[in-house]
C-alpha cells in the first residue's frame, strides 16, 4: 500500500533509484536465478505494474467481500425497496423501455394507482437491464435476478477505481490506492451494497463519486471536456438517486467558497458553467425531476451561484477594460448591489407566486433534525431516517473515524482547489451523516478519501525517514522526492535520536491499525450487513441455525391462493414485497407519496373492528396482512410499529388519538393496556387465537416473546374478518368477510 | 336377490330423480321447483288444499312431511333436496331428523326460500327462526291481533280477532299488477320488524287501531305492540336473493279463509270472496322467484368506435358502456324495461353517474368520456328497487394518464418557444462564425 512514486518496495530490485544500466552487472546473477527477462522492468513500469495489480486485487476484493449474503442464504433480493426495483427491472426487460417509461401501475396504491415511469429514478433499472441485455447478447443465459443481485457489488468495485482516480487527483497515487482499498471494504458503504441489496444507492454512490471526481478534474484542468464528462456523471446520478440534490448543493457551495477565498479562476468558471448548464438540461430529462430542477427551492442555490459566476466574470472583464481602481470600485458597488437586489427580488417573487416551490420536508429535516419528528411522522417513522448513534459511526467507520481529522489536517496543510473540495465534501456529509443514519453512506467516500490522505501521507513520511536514514547518500540524488513532500524533507533535516526505531514502531502501529480495520470490516460484513432481512436466521437451542422464511411463505400463499384481483391491506412496509412476491394489489407501499392514503390504513388498523370494516370496504380490501413476531420473538413486527400507525393515522384523522393507546404514557399490550389498544384491529388480528398458544416453557399461554409479556386480551373474536392463513411462525393474513352483518 | 333389487331401485330412483334435478333452482331458471312443506298435523294438507293445489298447478313439486318426521333432511351429500321450505308447523318445539334452527338458516343462507306461518300456538323454535329472519313475534304467548275498527264482520259479534286487512304495500312486483280489491282475512299473532334489519318489508300491516293482546282477559297494561307498527305479513329479501315470507296467521292460507266472504267493519261493501287467495298466490309467486327476479349479464365496455374490451383506458377516452338486464317471468327471461338504471364510474366516489337508456329488449346503453383522473376505476351498476332482486355489478378498469407520445405536438401556443430556440441557434452560429473569422 505504501507505494511511492519512485520507490516501490520490491525485493527483486535492490537499488530501485539507480538507472538500469548501472544495475546490469548486479542483475546478471539475479537473471540466472529468475531467468525471466520480462520481469526486468524499468522503475516506472514496475510501479505501474504494482499499482495495476493492487487495483485489480482491490477490484476483486470489493466484489467478493459483498458476496457473504449469497453464500449464507441464497441469491435473493433483500429488504423492501429492492423488491420494487427488481419488479420494475423485470418489467423493463420484458416490456421494453417505452412501456417502462409510460408504466401506470394499477397494482399499487389501489385505487389511485401510481405512474411508475414518472415517479422513479430509472438509472438503476436501466443499468441492470443494460447489463442483462449485454450478457444476453454475449450468450450468457443469466436470469435477470442474478444481474440485479450482483449489480451493487459490481458498482462497488467500480467505485474503488473512481476512488483511486479521485485520490490521485486530490493528493497522489499512493493516497488513491489507499482510498481504493479503504472504500472497498468500508462497512458504511457495504451496508448498502452487499449482493442482493439492489437499491438505488448501490449505483448512486458510484455516480456521486464519479461526478465529484470529474468535476474536480474539470476544475483542476479547466477543460470543457472534463466539465462535459462531469455533467454526464451528474446526469447518471440524477437518474439513479434522489441524493443528487446533495451534489447540486455541494458544488455551488464549493464554488462559492472558492469565490469568497479569492480562488476564482477561469478554470472554475468553465468547469462550473459547463457542468451546471449541461447537467441541468440533462437532469430535466428525468421525468421525476423535470422542471423541479429550475423551480424547486432545493435547486435554487446552484442557479444563484451560476448567476453569481456571470457577475464575477463580467466584473473581471470590466476591471480589465477600466484599468482604473476607483472607478472600478464604484462600479463594483453598484453592480453587486444591483445583482443581489435583482436576485433577491426574483427569489421573492418566484416563491410568493408559487413558481419556485418551497423546500421539501425531507430537505428541512436534514437541516433541522427535529423537524420531521414534529411535522412529518411518516419520515420520522423510518428507522433509517433516525439520527445516528455514536456507536454506528464507530461500527461503520472504525479507524477512519480517527484518521478523518488527521486527513483534514493534511488537507489544510496542502490547500488546493481539490483539497478544499474534499474537505467541504467531508465536513458537510459528516454533518448529514449525523442527522440521518442512511446518510452515513454519502459520507463514506469522503471519509475514506480523507483518511486515505492521512494514511498515505503518514506512511510515506515514515518510509521516507527509514530510507533516508539507511541510504543517506542515495536519497540525496533521488529525483522523485520533489513536489509537495516538503514536510518529509523538513523532517530529514533535523535528525533525532531513535528516529529510525520510532518510525519502525509507528509503521508497525499503522499496519496493526489497518489490519484491525480489515478484520473489523470483514466481521461487520459477514455478521451485520449480509442478512437479507426477509429471511431471518437465529440460533436454535442446540446452537444450530434456524431459518425463518415466513415472509416468503406468506407472500407465496397470497400468490397462489387468492384471486388475481384481490386487494391486500397491510402497513406500507410490506407493500413492495406483496406486489413483487405476492403479485397482488396493495393499498399502500413503500413509496410513501400519499400521506392521506397511508393515514387511512393507519386509521383502519387502529380503529375498532366495525369501524375498520367500513374503511376497508370503502377501499375494496379483500385481505389484511399482519406481521406478528410474538411467537418467535421477532421484534420488528406490526405491534411494535403500531404506534407509528396511530401517529400517522392521527396526523390526518384527529379521531385517532395517541393517548388512547397508552397507559400513563407507556405502550403496553398486557392486561394493563389501554382498552382501545386491546380492541383495535391490529391488536385483534395480531393476537387472534394467541391466547391458546404456549410459546415458551414455564410461561402462561399467550406469552408474547417479542415483548416479554402475557397478552391482555386472550379471548379475541373477530366479527367481520376471518383468519385466512397464518404461517408457521410469523405472518398472518386475514380474509375479510364479504357480507356485512 | 335383495341386492339386485336394491340396485335396480337405485337406478330407477336416479332415473326418476334426474328430471327433478335438472328442473331444480339454478341461475338460469331461478324459480323454485321442489318445496318441502312441514305440518304439525296432516289434516292441514286438506284444510289448506287450495293453496297447495295452486302451487302444484304452477308446476311445483310439493313434499308434505310432518315436522317431527325423524327422516327430515334438507340436504343430502352436500346437495339441497329442496328449493323452498314452507313451515306450516307453528307449534313444533323440535324438528325431527337432521333439521334444526341452524339447518333452516343455512338453507336460507345458501339462497333458498322460506315461508313461515305461525299462529297463537307458535313455539319458541318458530319464533326464533323468525327472529333470525328479522321479525319479532309478540312475546306474550296468548296475545292475538285485535282490531275493534277494521275487523271482519261475521255473524256474531266475536272478539274482533278476525281482521280484514287491506293496508297493502304498494308494489306491483310483490303483489302483482291486479289490485287486490277485497280485504285479506287474518287471524293470528302480531309481529314487528327488527329496526336494525333493513332488508325486511311489511307487506300487509295492521290498521292504526290494532293492538296485540290476549282477547279473553282484561287489558291490565298497555299492549307492547300497537297500531301500524304491527305487521301481519312481512317479507325479507336477503342479500343472496333468498326470499322469506313471514306471517302470524296460518289460517291466512286456509281453504276456509280463501272461500269466505268478507265485509270490513264500517264498510258497506261486502265481497263474496276474501282477498286471501289472490294475495297469497301473488306473494308466493314473488317468494318462489316467479316474479321480480332480475339478472344483469353481458356487462360490456369499449372505446367509442371499437368493439374489443380494452384492459385499460386512457384519461379523456370516449367509451361505450352496455349491460343487459332481464327479468324472470317464471318460464323465460324477458327484457326488463326501466328508465332508472344508472351506471357509476367509480373510484372512492362516483366520477360519472349516468342513467342508461334502453332499447326495450333488455339492452341498456350509454356512452361517456373518461374523467381527467387516473386510477383504478370501477363500472358499477347498483340497482336496488323494492321487490326486485338487487343488482350489484362492478367491473374494475384502470385508467392511465397520457403516454409520452400522446400529447399534442406543435401546438400554436408553443411557436414563440420554437422561434426562440431556432433564432438562438442561428444567432450562436453566426456569432461564432463572425467571432472566429473576422478578426
Amino acid at each position: 500500500m505504501a507505494v511511492t512514486k519512485t520507490e516501490p518496495i520490491n525485493g527483486s530490485t535492490t537499488k530501485s533509484s539507480a538507472p538500469p544500466l548501472q544495475s546490469m552487472p548486479l542483475k546478471s546473477d539475479l537473471l540466472s536465478i529468475l531467468s525471466l527477462k520480462s520481469l526486468r522492468l524499468k522503475t516506472k513500469q514496475q510501479e505501474l505494474l504494482i499499482r495495476v495489480s493492487i487495483l485489480c486485487l482491490v477490484y476483486v476484493l470489493a466484489f467478493i467481500t459483498r458476496l457473504f449474503s449469497v453464500l449464507r442464504y441464497e441469491s435473493m433480493i433483500h429488504e423492501f425497496d429492492p423488491y420494487f426495483n427488481y419488479r420494475t427491472t423485470l418489467f423493463l426487460t420484458q416490456k421494453g423501455f417505452y412501456e417502462f417509461w409510460n408504466w401506470f401501475d394499477s397494482e399499487s396504491w389501489y385505487p389511485l394507482g401510481r405512474i411508475i415511469g414518472g415517479t422513479l429514478y430509472p438509472g438503476l433499472m436501466v443499468t441492470a437491464a443494460m447489463m442483462y441485455w449485454g450478457l444476453r447478447f454475449l450468450r450468457f443465459a443469466v436470469h435477470i435476478r442474478e444481474v440485479c443481485v450482483l449489480t451493487a457489488p459490481f458498482f462497488a468495485s467500480n467505485t474503488t477505481l473512481v476512488a483511486y482516480f479521485f485520490g490521485k487527483e486530490i493528493w497522489d497515487t499512493g493516497a488513491g490506492l489507499v482510498a481504493a482499498v479503504l472504500i472497498a471494504i468500508c462497512p458504511g458503504y457495504i451496508s448498502r451494497s452487499v449482493a442482493g441489496s439492489y437499491d438505488n444507492e448501490g449505483v448512486a454512490i458510484f455516480a456521486l463519486l464519479l461526478t465529484f471526481y470529474l468535476f474536480v478534474k474539470a476544475v483542476n484542468t479547466g477543460s470543457l471536456a472534463w466539465g462535459l464528462a462531469s455533467a454526464f456523471g451528474y446526469f447518471y446520478m440524477v437518474s439513479a438517486w434522489g441524493g443528487y440534490v446533495f451534489i447540486i448543493n455541494l458544488i455551488p457551495l464549493y464554488v462559492l467558497a472558492l469565490l469568497i477565498t479569492g480562488r476564482y479562476s477561469m478554470r472554475l468558471y468553465v468547469a462550473y458553467n459547463c457542468m451546471y448548464v449541461l447537467g441541468m438540461l440533462l437532469a430535466m430529462q428525468i421525468r421525476f425531476v423535470g422542471f423541479q430542477h429550475v423551480q424547486s427551492g432545493e435547486h435554487m442555490a446552484a442557479m444563484g451561484v451560476f448567476f453569481l459566476m456571470q457577475v464575477f466574470y463580467f466584473l473581471d472583464w470590466v476591471k480589465h477594460l477600466l484599468n482604473d481602481k476607483k472607478l472600478f470600485e464604484a462600479f463594483l458597488r453598484i453592480t453587486v448591489t444591483c445583482a443581489v437586489g435583482v436576485g433577491a427580488i426574483a427569489l421573492g417573487v418566484g416563491t410568493a407566486s408559487g413558481y419556485i416551490s418551497p423546500w421539501s420536508g425531507r430537505f428541512y429535516s436534514l437541516l433541522d433534525p427535529t423537524y420531521a419528528k414534529d411535522h412529518i411522522p411518516i419520515i420520522a417513522s423510518v428507522s433509517e431516517h433516525q439520527p445516528t448513534a455514536w456507536s454506528s459511526f464507530m461500527f461503520d467507520f472504525h479507524i477512519l473515524l480517527f484518521l478523518f481529522p488527521a486527513g483534514l489536517y493534511f488537507c489544510f496543510k496542502r490547500l488546493s482547489d481539490a483539497t478544499i473540495f474534499i474537505v467541504m465534501y467531508g465536513l458537510t456529509s459528516m454533518y448529514f451523516a449525523g442527522v440521518m443514519v442512511r446518510l452515513i453512506l454519502v459520507a463514506t467516500p469522503a471519509v475514506c478519501l480523507i483518511s486515505a490522505i492521512a494514511v498515505s501521507a503518514t506512511i510515506k513520511n515514515l518510509t521516507m525517514l527509514l530510507r533516508t536514514k539507511s541510504k543517506v547518500s542515495q536519497t540525496g540524488s533521488t529525483k522523485g522526492t520533489g513536489g509537495g513532500k516538503t514536510s518529509s524533507k523538513a523532517m530529514l533535516d533535523q535528525s533525532q535520536p531513535f528516529q529510525r526505531n520510532g518510525a519502525i514502531a509507528l509503521l508497525f502501529g499503522a499496519f496493526y491499525l489497518l489490519s484491525r480495520y480489515a478484520i473489523h470490516c470483514t466481521w461487520v460484513t459477514s455478521e451485520a450487513y449480509s442478512s437479507p432481512s426477509i429471511v431471518l436466521a437465529a440460533r436454535g437451542a442446540h446452537g444450530n441455525r434456524v431459518i425463518f422464511d415466513d415472509y416468503r411463505e406468506a407472500y407465496y400463499w397470497l400468490r397462489q391462493n387468492t384471486p388475481p384481483d384481490a386487494k391486500v391491506m397491510s402497513w406500507w412496509d410490506y407493500g413492495y414485497q406483496i406486489t413483487a412476491m405476492g403479485n397482488r394489489t396493495v393499498i399502500v407501499d413503500n413509496n410513501t407519496w400519499n400521506n392521506t392514503h397511508i393515514a387511512t390504513v393507519g386509521r383502519a388498523m387502529s380503529s375498532y373492528e366495525d369501524e375498520a370494516y367500513e374503511i376497508m370496504r370503502s377501499l375494496d380490501v379483500d385481505y389484511v396482512l399482519v406481521v406478528f413476531g410474538g411467537v418467535t420473538g421477532y421484534s420488528s413486527d406490526d405491534i411494535n410499529k403500531f404506534l407509528w400507525m396511530v401517529r400517522i393515522g392521527g396526523g390526518v384523522f384527529p379521531v385517532i388519538k395517541e393517548p388512547d393507546y397508552l397507559v400513563n404514557g407507556e405502550y403496553r399490550v398486557d392486561k394493563g393496556a389501554a382498552p382501545k389498544m386491546l380492541n383495535c384491529l391490529m391488536y385483534k388480528l395480531s393476537y387472534y387465537r394467541f391466547g391458546e398458544l404456549m410459546t415458551e416453557y414455564g410461561k402462561p399461554p399467550g406469552y408474547d416473546r417479542a415483548r416479554g409479556v402475557e397478552i391482555g386480551n386472550k379471548d379475541i373474536k373477530l366479527e367481520h374478518l376471518e383468519e385466512a392463513f397464518t404461517t408457521s411462525k410469523l405472518d398472518r393474513s386475514y380474509l375479510q368477510g364479504q357480507a356485512a352483518k | 336377490m335383495a341386492r339386485s333389487n336394491f340396485s335396480v331401485l337405485t337406478i330407477l330412483s336416479v332415473i326418476l330423480l334426474l328430471p327433478v334435478f335438472s328442473l331444480s333452482f339454478s341461475p338460469d331458471s331461478p324459480s323454485d321447483r321442489r318445496l318441502l312443506v312441514l305440518f304439525d298435523y296432516l289434516s292441514l294438507k286438506s284444510s289448506h288444499s287450495i293453496f297447495f293445489n295452486s302451487l302444484k298447478s304452477r308446476g311445483f313439486d310439493l313434499d308434505f312431511k310432518l315436522a317431527d318426521d325423524p327422516k327430515l333432511a334438507l340436504q343430502r351429500y352436500g346437495q339441497y333436496l329442496y328449493d323452498g321450505l314452507i313451515l306450516f308447523s307453528p307449534s313444533i318445539e323440535r324438528f325431527g331428523g337432521a333439521l334444526d334452527l341452524a339447518a333452516v338458516l343455512d338453507f336460507v343462507d345458501s339462497g333458498h326460500d322460506l315461508i313461515i306461518a305461525a299462529d297463537s300456538s307458535a313455539s319458541d323454535l318458530i319464533k326464533s327462526v323468525a327472529t333470525e329472519c328479522g321479525v319479532d313475534f309478540d312475546e306474550d304467548p296468548s296475545a292475538l291481533v285485535i282490531d275493534h275498527r277494521s275487523y271482519a264482520v261475521v255473524g256474531t259479534e266475536g272478539d274482533h280477532t278476525l281482521i280484514a286487512a287491506d293496508d297493502f304495500i304498494e308494489s306491483d312486483v310483490l303483489l302483482g299488477e291486479n289490485k287486490i280489491e277485497a280485504p285479506v282475512l287474518f287471524k293470528g299473532i302480531a309481529h314487528s320488524l327488527n329496526a336494525a334489519n333493513n332488508l325486511v318489508l311489511k307487506v300487509l300491516s295492521a290498521s292504526p287501531a290494532a293492538y296485540s293482546a290476549n282477547p279473553s282477559s282484561k287489558l291490565s297494561s298497555p299492549p307492547s305492540l300497537t297500531g301500524s307498527s304491527i305487521s301481519l305479513v312481512s317479507v325479507v329479501q336477503a342479500r343472496n336473493n333468498a326470499r322469506i315470507m313471514i306471517t302470524g296467521s296460518l289460517d291466512l292460507f286456509s281453504n276456509r279463509f280463501f272461500r269466505s266472504s268478507v265485509q270490513k267493519a264500517g264498510s258497506p261493501k261486502k265481497y263474496d270472496k276474501s282477498g286471501n287467495e289472490q294475495f297469497v298466490a301473488e306473494l308466493s309467486k314473488w317468494v318462489f322467484h316467479e316474479r321480480g327476479h332480475l339478472k344483469a349479464v353481458n356487462l360490456r365496455h369499449n372505446k367509442a368506435g371499437e368493439t374489443n374490451e380494452p384492459a385499460m383506458y386512457r384519461i379523456k377516452d370516449d367509451l361505450d358502456f352496455s349491460v343487459e338486464i332481464y327479468e324472470w317471468s317464471g318460464k323465460s327471461w324477458e327484457p326488463y324495461v326501466a328508465n332508472d338504471v344508472q351506471v357509476q364510474f367509480y373510484m372512492m366516489s362516483p366520477y360519472v353517474l349516468k342513467t342508461l337508456s334502453n332499447d326495450k329488449k333488455g339492452l341498456y346503453h350509454t356512452s361517456f368520456k373518461v374523467p381527467d383522473v387516473y386510477g383504478v376505476f370501477q363500472f358499477k351498476v347498483e340497482y336496488n328497487r323494492l321487490g326486485y332482486t338487487s343488482l350489484l355489478l362492478s367491473k374494475q378498469i384502470p385508467v392511465r394518464p397520457f403516454k409520452h407520445n400522446e400529447y399534442e405536438r406543435f401546438i400554436t401556443a408553443a411557436f414563440p418557444y420554437y422561434g426562440a430556440s431556432f433564432t438562438m441557434m442561428a444567432g450562436f452560429f453566426i456569432f461564432s462564425f463572425v467571432y472566429l473569422y473576422h478578426k
